[in-house]
Protein backbone atom coordinates (compact mmCIF):
# COMPACT_ATOMS: atom_id res chain seq x y z
CA UNK A 1 0.00 0.00 0.00
CA UNK A 2 0.93 3.44 -1.15
CA UNK A 3 0.85 5.48 2.28
CA UNK A 4 -0.54 8.97 1.35
CA UNK A 5 0.30 11.29 4.09
CA UNK A 6 1.56 10.58 7.71
CA UNK A 7 0.59 6.75 8.45
CA UNK A 8 1.36 5.39 12.18
CA UNK A 9 1.02 1.23 12.34
CA UNK A 10 1.60 0.55 15.68
CA UNK A 11 -1.88 0.58 17.36
CA UNK A 12 -2.15 2.19 20.75
CA UNK A 13 1.37 2.98 20.89
CA UNK A 14 0.88 6.23 23.01
CA UNK A 15 1.39 4.12 25.89
CA UNK A 16 5.40 4.81 25.50
CA UNK A 17 4.27 7.76 27.23
CA UNK A 18 4.05 7.04 30.81
CA UNK A 19 1.58 9.65 31.91
CA UNK A 20 1.98 8.74 35.56
CA UNK A 21 4.71 11.80 35.65
CA UNK A 22 2.23 14.49 35.42
CA UNK A 23 0.29 13.19 38.87
CA UNK A 24 0.37 15.14 42.08
CA UNK A 25 -1.68 12.89 44.20
CA UNK A 26 -2.71 9.69 43.97
CA UNK A 27 -5.46 7.74 43.83
CA UNK A 28 -4.86 4.30 46.80
CA UNK A 29 -8.16 1.82 46.84
CA UNK A 30 -9.18 -0.14 49.44
CA UNK A 31 -10.63 -3.68 48.23
CA UNK A 32 -11.99 -4.49 51.29
CA UNK A 33 -14.31 -1.20 50.95
CA UNK A 34 -15.41 -1.58 47.07
CA UNK A 35 -18.66 -2.41 46.43
CA UNK A 36 -17.95 -3.27 42.59
CA UNK A 37 -19.58 -0.61 41.17
CA UNK A 38 -17.60 -0.32 38.06
CA UNK A 39 -17.59 3.33 38.58
CA UNK A 40 -14.06 4.17 38.83
CA UNK A 41 -13.29 1.73 35.68
CA UNK A 42 -16.04 3.68 33.20
CA UNK A 43 -14.80 7.29 34.54
CA UNK A 44 -11.16 7.36 34.23
CA UNK A 45 -10.30 9.32 31.57
CA UNK A 46 -6.95 7.10 31.28
CA UNK A 47 -8.83 3.81 31.26
CA UNK A 48 -6.05 2.72 33.99
CA UNK A 49 -8.49 1.07 36.35
CA UNK A 50 -9.80 -2.43 35.53
CA UNK A 51 -12.57 -4.14 36.24
CA UNK A 52 -10.96 -5.76 38.97
CA UNK A 53 -9.75 -2.61 40.81
CA UNK A 54 -6.17 -2.18 39.49
CA UNK A 55 -4.71 1.27 39.07
CA UNK A 56 -1.75 1.58 36.26
CA UNK A 57 0.21 4.21 38.04
CA UNK A 58 2.23 4.44 35.13
CA UNK A 59 -0.17 6.30 33.40
CA UNK A 60 -2.74 7.88 36.31
CA UNK A 61 -2.12 11.52 36.36
CA UNK A 62 -4.01 11.84 39.24
CA UNK A 63 -7.41 13.52 38.07
CA UNK A 64 -9.20 12.30 41.02
CA UNK A 65 -12.22 11.38 39.02
CA UNK A 66 -12.33 7.95 40.87
CA UNK A 67 -11.86 9.20 44.47
CA UNK A 68 -14.72 11.49 43.47
CA UNK A 69 -17.09 9.25 41.80
CA UNK A 70 -17.21 5.86 44.03
CA UNK A 71 -20.00 5.79 46.13
CA UNK A 72 -18.36 4.18 49.27
CA UNK A 73 -15.45 6.30 49.38
CA UNK A 74 -13.43 3.74 48.77
CA UNK A 75 -10.27 5.61 46.60
CA UNK A 76 -8.70 8.42 48.69
CA UNK A 77 -5.88 10.44 47.09
CA UNK A 78 -2.72 10.82 48.18
CA UNK A 79 0.36 12.80 47.85
CA UNK A 80 2.69 10.76 45.58
CA UNK B 1 -25.63 -3.83 31.03
CA UNK B 2 -22.31 -5.77 30.52
CA UNK B 3 -19.79 -3.25 29.41
CA UNK B 4 -16.74 -5.16 27.86
CA UNK B 5 -13.43 -4.98 29.37
CA UNK B 6 -11.44 -4.44 26.61
CA UNK B 7 -10.07 -0.66 25.53
CA UNK B 8 -9.91 0.60 22.13
CA UNK B 9 -8.15 3.76 23.27
CA UNK B 10 -4.72 3.39 24.73
CA UNK B 11 -3.73 5.38 27.76
CA UNK B 12 -0.58 7.63 27.20
CA UNK B 13 -2.43 10.37 25.21
CA UNK B 14 -2.24 14.24 26.00
CA UNK B 15 -5.91 14.99 27.18
CA UNK B 16 -5.32 17.23 30.39
CA UNK B 17 -5.83 15.35 34.00
CA UNK B 18 -9.62 14.80 33.74
CA UNK B 19 -10.73 15.43 30.24
CA UNK B 20 -13.91 14.62 29.58
CA UNK B 21 -13.46 13.69 26.12
CA UNK B 22 -11.51 10.73 26.30
CA UNK B 23 -14.26 9.02 28.84
CA UNK B 24 -16.48 9.83 25.83
CA UNK B 25 -14.60 8.28 23.28
CA UNK B 26 -13.27 5.10 25.53
CA UNK B 27 -17.10 4.14 26.13
CA UNK B 28 -18.30 4.77 22.61
CA UNK B 29 -15.65 2.43 20.92
CA UNK B 30 -16.43 0.00 24.05
CA UNK B 31 -19.91 -0.25 22.32
CA UNK B 32 -18.67 -0.57 18.78
CA UNK B 33 -15.57 -3.45 18.84
CA UNK B 34 -12.96 -4.16 17.19
CA UNK B 35 -14.84 -4.20 13.80
CA UNK B 36 -14.55 -0.27 13.45
CA UNK B 37 -12.87 2.22 11.72
CA UNK B 38 -12.87 5.93 13.62
CA UNK B 39 -12.69 9.42 11.53
CA UNK B 40 -11.69 12.44 13.72
CA UNK B 41 -12.13 16.50 12.81
CA UNK B 42 -8.92 18.07 13.94
CA UNK B 43 -9.48 19.37 18.03
CA UNK B 44 -8.82 18.12 20.77
CA UNK B 45 -9.54 14.50 21.20
CA UNK B 46 -7.57 14.14 17.69
CA UNK B 47 -4.31 16.37 18.86
CA UNK B 48 -4.38 14.16 22.12
CA UNK B 49 -4.50 10.85 20.87
CA UNK B 50 -2.33 11.43 17.39
CA UNK B 51 0.78 13.11 18.51
CA UNK B 52 2.97 11.35 15.52
CA UNK B 53 4.47 8.86 15.63
CA UNK B 54 2.43 7.84 18.21
CA UNK B 55 -1.43 6.63 18.30
CA UNK B 56 -3.73 5.97 21.22
CA UNK B 57 -5.94 4.33 18.92
CA UNK B 58 -6.46 0.91 18.52
CA UNK B 59 -8.95 0.62 15.37
CA UNK B 60 -8.52 1.88 12.29
CA UNK B 61 -7.82 5.62 12.51
CA UNK B 62 -8.22 8.58 10.19
CA UNK B 63 -8.26 12.13 9.97
CA UNK B 64 -7.99 14.31 7.30
CA UNK B 65 -8.88 17.85 7.99
CA UNK B 66 -11.07 20.15 10.28
CA UNK B 67 -14.10 20.47 7.77
CA UNK B 68 -14.37 17.28 6.25
CA UNK B 69 -14.57 14.46 9.29
CA UNK B 70 -18.73 13.25 7.83
CA UNK B 71 -17.28 13.56 3.94
CA UNK B 72 -14.33 11.20 4.88
CA UNK B 73 -16.67 8.77 6.69
CA UNK B 74 -18.91 8.81 3.93
CA UNK B 75 -16.38 7.36 1.58
CA UNK B 76 -14.98 5.17 4.05
CA UNK B 77 -18.25 3.78 4.51
CA UNK B 78 -18.65 3.56 0.66
CA UNK B 79 -15.65 2.12 -0.28
CA UNK B 80 -15.86 -0.51 2.64
CA UNK B 81 -19.41 -1.48 1.35
CA UNK B 82 -17.80 -1.83 -2.29
CA UNK B 83 -15.57 -4.44 -1.04
CA UNK B 84 -18.37 -6.16 0.47
CA UNK B 85 -17.47 -5.45 4.05
CA UNK B 86 -21.29 -3.98 4.79
CA UNK B 87 -20.74 -5.03 8.93
CA UNK B 88 -17.81 -2.82 9.82
CA UNK B 89 -18.49 0.38 11.73
CA UNK B 90 -17.45 3.74 10.74
CA UNK B 91 -17.96 5.92 13.32
CA UNK B 92 -16.69 9.92 13.66
CA UNK B 93 -15.71 11.79 16.67
CA UNK B 94 -15.93 15.99 15.74
CA UNK B 95 -15.71 18.79 18.71
CA UNK B 96 -18.41 21.24 18.53
CA UNK B 97 -16.72 23.72 17.05
CA UNK B 98 -16.46 20.86 13.95
CA UNK B 99 -19.91 19.96 14.18
CA UNK B 100 -21.65 23.13 14.55
CA UNK B 101 -19.80 25.39 12.63
CA UNK B 102 -16.76 24.32 10.40
CA UNK B 103 -18.07 20.93 9.82
CA UNK B 104 -21.43 21.36 9.21
CA UNK B 105 -22.13 21.76 5.45
CA UNK B 106 -20.35 18.64 4.81
CA UNK B 107 -21.91 17.02 7.87
CA UNK B 108 -25.41 18.15 6.24
CA UNK B 109 -24.38 16.24 2.92
CA UNK B 110 -23.34 12.82 4.46
CA UNK B 111 -26.62 12.83 6.16
CA UNK B 112 -28.61 13.76 3.10
CA UNK B 113 -26.94 11.34 1.29
CA UNK B 114 -28.03 8.75 4.14
CA UNK B 115 -24.52 6.36 4.45
CA UNK B 116 -24.43 4.64 7.29
CA UNK B 117 -21.96 6.37 9.71
CA UNK B 118 -22.36 7.25 13.57
CA UNK B 119 -21.52 10.18 14.11
CA UNK B 120 -20.77 11.07 17.80
CA UNK B 121 -20.43 15.13 18.18
CA UNK B 122 -18.19 15.70 21.63
CA UNK B 123 -19.63 18.69 22.80
CA UNK B 124 -17.53 20.46 25.16
CA UNK B 125 -19.27 24.19 24.19
CA UNK B 126 -16.16 26.10 22.47
CA UNK B 127 -12.95 25.80 20.75
CA UNK B 128 -10.73 23.76 23.46
CA UNK B 129 -7.39 22.70 21.47
CA UNK B 130 -6.81 26.50 20.00
CA UNK B 131 -7.65 28.04 23.51
CA UNK B 132 -11.47 28.27 24.23
CA UNK B 133 -12.88 29.99 21.34
CA UNK B 134 -16.42 30.44 21.10
CA UNK B 135 -18.30 27.96 19.25
CA UNK B 136 -22.42 28.12 17.58
CA UNK B 137 -22.75 25.32 20.45
CA UNK B 138 -21.45 27.79 23.14
CA UNK B 139 -24.16 28.27 25.75
CA UNK B 140 -25.61 31.51 26.44
CA UNK B 141 -23.54 34.06 29.14
CA UNK B 142 -20.45 31.72 28.91
CA UNK B 143 -17.03 33.58 29.13
CA UNK B 144 -14.43 32.82 26.33
CA UNK B 145 -11.56 33.88 25.16
CA UNK B 146 -13.45 35.25 21.85
CA UNK B 147 -16.44 36.04 24.17
CA UNK B 148 -15.09 37.28 26.90
CA UNK B 149 -16.32 39.05 29.99
CA UNK B 150 -16.14 42.40 30.91
CA UNK B 151 -17.10 45.81 31.16
CA UNK B 152 -18.97 45.84 28.27
CA UNK B 153 -19.90 42.31 27.89
CA UNK B 154 -21.75 39.48 30.37
CA UNK B 155 -20.15 36.49 27.89
CA UNK B 156 -21.69 34.77 25.21
CA UNK B 157 -24.90 36.71 23.83
CA UNK B 158 -26.30 33.88 21.53
CA UNK B 159 -28.25 30.84 22.23
CA UNK B 160 -26.60 27.62 22.17
CA UNK B 161 -27.22 26.33 18.36
CA UNK B 162 -29.37 23.32 18.58
CA UNK B 163 -27.51 20.68 16.27
CA UNK B 164 -29.27 17.63 17.20
CA UNK B 165 -32.41 19.05 15.80
CA UNK B 166 -31.27 20.39 12.79
CA UNK B 167 -29.57 16.90 12.36
CA UNK B 168 -33.42 15.34 12.97
CA UNK B 169 -34.41 17.71 10.44
CA UNK B 170 -32.85 15.93 8.21
CA UNK B 171 -35.02 12.48 8.62
CA UNK B 172 -32.22 10.15 9.78
CA UNK B 173 -32.64 7.49 10.90
CA UNK B 174 -31.17 8.23 14.54
CA UNK B 175 -30.73 11.46 16.82
CA UNK B 176 -29.86 10.91 20.45
CA UNK B 177 -28.24 13.75 23.04
CA UNK B 178 -26.12 12.10 25.92
CA UNK B 179 -23.75 12.61 28.44
CA UNK B 180 -20.22 11.45 29.66
CA UNK B 181 -21.85 10.88 33.14
CA UNK B 182 -25.14 8.94 32.27
CA UNK B 183 -22.42 6.39 30.94
CA UNK B 184 -25.28 3.56 30.64
CA UNK B 185 -27.76 5.85 28.48
CA UNK B 186 -24.70 6.90 25.95
CA UNK B 187 -23.47 3.21 25.76
CA UNK B 188 -26.94 1.92 24.95
CA UNK B 189 -27.32 4.92 22.74
CA UNK B 190 -24.24 4.43 20.89
CA UNK B 191 -25.59 0.79 20.38
CA UNK B 192 -28.48 1.49 18.87
CA UNK B 193 -27.45 3.75 16.50
CA UNK B 194 -24.73 1.49 15.70
CA UNK B 195 -27.84 -1.19 14.41
CA UNK B 196 -29.12 1.67 12.64
CA UNK B 197 -29.14 1.19 8.37
CA UNK B 198 -28.69 4.71 7.83
CA UNK B 199 -26.82 7.75 9.46
CA UNK B 200 -27.39 7.76 13.25
CA UNK B 201 -25.85 11.21 14.97
CA UNK B 202 -25.47 11.41 18.61
CA UNK B 203 -24.42 14.97 20.64
CA UNK B 204 -22.39 14.04 23.75
CA UNK B 205 -22.15 16.77 26.25
CA UNK B 206 -18.56 16.65 27.43
CA UNK B 207 -17.55 19.02 30.61
CA UNK B 208 -14.24 20.18 29.95
CA UNK B 209 -11.83 20.96 32.81
CA UNK B 210 -9.74 23.75 31.21
CA UNK B 211 -12.42 25.08 29.27
CA UNK B 212 -14.95 25.29 31.73
CA UNK B 213 -12.70 26.18 34.87
CA UNK B 214 -13.87 23.24 37.47
CA UNK B 215 -11.10 21.08 39.35
CA UNK B 216 -10.03 17.88 37.29
CA UNK B 217 -11.94 15.67 39.83
CA UNK B 218 -15.24 17.23 38.90
CA UNK B 219 -15.54 15.79 35.53
CA UNK B 220 -18.26 13.96 35.73
CA UNK B 221 -19.91 16.08 38.54
CA UNK B 222 -20.27 18.56 36.52
CA UNK B 223 -21.86 16.86 33.76
CA UNK B 224 -24.35 15.33 36.02
CA UNK B 225 -25.35 18.71 37.11
CA UNK B 226 -25.91 19.99 33.63
CA UNK B 227 -28.65 17.26 33.25
CA UNK B 228 -30.07 17.39 36.95
CA UNK B 229 -30.53 21.26 36.56
CA UNK B 230 -32.09 20.59 32.42
CA UNK B 231 -29.58 22.63 31.40
CA UNK B 232 -28.70 19.62 29.06
CA UNK B 233 -31.44 17.21 28.67
CA UNK B 234 -31.33 13.23 27.67
CA UNK B 235 -33.23 12.22 24.39
CA UNK B 236 -33.47 10.15 21.02
CA UNK B 237 -35.76 10.39 17.86
CA UNK B 238 -35.74 7.27 16.81
CA UNK B 239 -37.11 7.39 13.10
CA UNK B 240 -38.66 10.54 13.58
CA UNK B 241 -39.77 9.46 17.31
CA UNK B 242 -38.94 11.53 20.35
CA UNK B 243 -38.84 10.44 23.85
CA UNK B 244 -37.01 11.60 26.59
CA UNK B 245 -34.60 8.67 28.21
CA UNK B 246 -34.05 10.35 31.12
CA UNK B 247 -35.88 12.74 33.71
CA UNK B 248 -34.27 13.82 37.21
CA UNK B 249 -36.83 13.41 39.74
CA UNK B 250 -36.00 16.81 41.20
CA UNK B 251 -35.06 19.35 38.59
CA UNK B 252 -32.04 21.56 41.21
CA UNK B 253 -31.70 25.28 40.24
CA UNK B 254 -29.74 26.03 37.28
CA UNK B 255 -27.42 28.12 39.75
CA UNK B 256 -25.85 25.10 41.03
CA UNK B 257 -24.39 24.51 37.74
CA UNK B 258 -23.51 27.54 36.88
CA UNK B 259 -21.90 28.55 39.86
CA UNK B 260 -19.88 25.57 39.59
CA UNK B 261 -17.96 26.92 36.89
CA UNK B 262 -15.23 30.16 36.22
CA UNK B 263 -16.53 30.69 32.93
CA UNK B 264 -20.65 31.51 34.21
CA UNK B 265 -19.32 32.83 37.76
CA UNK B 266 -19.14 36.72 36.76
CA UNK B 267 -23.05 36.40 35.12
CA UNK B 268 -25.06 38.78 37.08
CA UNK B 269 -28.18 37.53 38.73
CA UNK B 270 -29.75 38.62 36.18
CA UNK B 271 -28.94 36.75 33.06
CA UNK B 272 -28.65 33.92 35.31
CA UNK B 273 -32.59 34.07 36.44
CA UNK B 274 -32.96 34.61 32.23
CA UNK B 275 -30.84 31.10 31.62
CA UNK B 276 -33.41 29.37 34.72
CA UNK B 277 -36.40 30.58 32.58
CA UNK B 278 -35.67 29.24 29.41
CA UNK B 279 -34.34 26.20 31.13
CA UNK B 280 -37.64 26.41 32.75
CA UNK B 281 -39.67 26.61 29.44
CA UNK B 282 -37.49 23.98 27.65
CA UNK B 283 -38.15 21.34 30.62
CA UNK B 284 -41.74 22.28 30.81
CA UNK B 285 -42.40 21.52 26.95
CA UNK B 286 -40.98 18.07 27.68
CA UNK B 287 -42.34 17.64 30.77
CA UNK B 288 -38.88 17.40 33.00
C1 LIG C 1 -9.71 25.13 8.65
C2 LIG C 1 -9.12 25.20 10.01
N1 LIG C 1 -9.33 26.29 10.77
C3 LIG C 1 -8.82 26.37 12.01
C4 LIG C 1 -8.07 25.35 12.52
C5 LIG C 1 -7.46 25.46 13.89
N2 LIG C 1 -8.12 24.61 14.85
C6 LIG C 1 -7.64 23.39 15.16
S1 LIG C 1 -8.53 22.59 16.34
C7 LIG C 1 -9.56 23.93 16.49
C8 LIG C 1 -10.66 23.91 17.50
C9 LIG C 1 -11.51 22.69 17.53
O1 LIG C 1 -12.64 22.92 18.30
P1 LIG C 1 -13.72 21.79 18.48
O2 LIG C 1 -14.16 21.27 17.18
O3 LIG C 1 -14.80 22.31 19.37
O4 LIG C 1 -12.91 20.62 19.22
P2 LIG C 1 -12.18 20.71 20.66
O5 LIG C 1 -10.79 21.17 20.43
O6 LIG C 1 -12.96 21.65 21.50
O7 LIG C 1 -12.22 19.32 21.18
C10 LIG C 1 -9.21 24.96 15.61
C11 LIG C 1 -9.89 26.24 15.50
C12 LIG C 1 -7.84 24.22 11.68
N3 LIG C 1 -7.15 23.16 12.10
N4 LIG C 1 -8.39 24.17 10.44
S1 LIG D 1 -6.95 9.56 39.45
FE1 LIG D 1 -7.84 9.88 37.41
S2 LIG D 1 -6.30 9.02 36.03
FE2 LIG D 1 -5.85 8.20 38.06
S3 LIG D 1 -6.94 6.26 38.14
FE3 LIG D 1 -8.29 7.81 39.05
S4 LIG D 1 -9.58 8.47 37.33
FE4 LIG D 1 -7.81 7.40 36.43
S1 LIG E 1 -15.92 3.23 42.31
FE1 LIG E 1 -15.41 2.46 44.37
S2 LIG E 1 -16.94 0.90 44.80
FE2 LIG E 1 -17.05 1.32 42.61
S3 LIG E 1 -15.70 -0.23 41.70
FE3 LIG E 1 -14.44 1.59 42.04
S4 LIG E 1 -13.51 1.33 44.10
FE4 LIG E 1 -15.21 -0.13 43.90
S1 LIG F 1 -8.90 21.21 26.86
FE1 LIG F 1 -10.69 20.07 27.60
S2 LIG F 1 -11.30 18.67 25.93
FE2 LIG F 1 -9.21 19.42 25.51
S3 LIG F 1 -7.83 17.84 26.35
FE3 LIG F 1 -8.12 19.40 27.96
S4 LIG F 1 -9.89 18.70 29.18
FE4 LIG F 1 -9.89 17.52 27.24
MG1 LIG G 1 -15.03 21.93 21.44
Amino acid sequence: MTAVGATVKEPGSSVKNKTGSWRTFKPVLDKDKCIDCENCFLFCPEGCITKENEIDYDYCKGCGICAEECPVKAIKMERG
Amino acid sequence: MEIPEQEFLAAGHRGCAGCGATIGARLALKMLGENTVAVSATGCLEVITTPYPETSWKVPWIHVAFENSAAVASGVERALKSQGKDDVNVVVFAGDGGTADIGLQSLSGAMERGHRIIYICYDNEAYMNTGVQRSGATPYGASTTTSPHGKESFGEDKPKKNIPMIMAAHGVPYVATASISYPEDFMKKVKKAAEMEGPAYIHLHQPCTTGWGYDPSKTIEMGRLAVDTGAWILYEIVDGEFKVTYRPLQRKPVNEYLNAQKRFKHLADEEKEKIQNYVNQVCAELKI
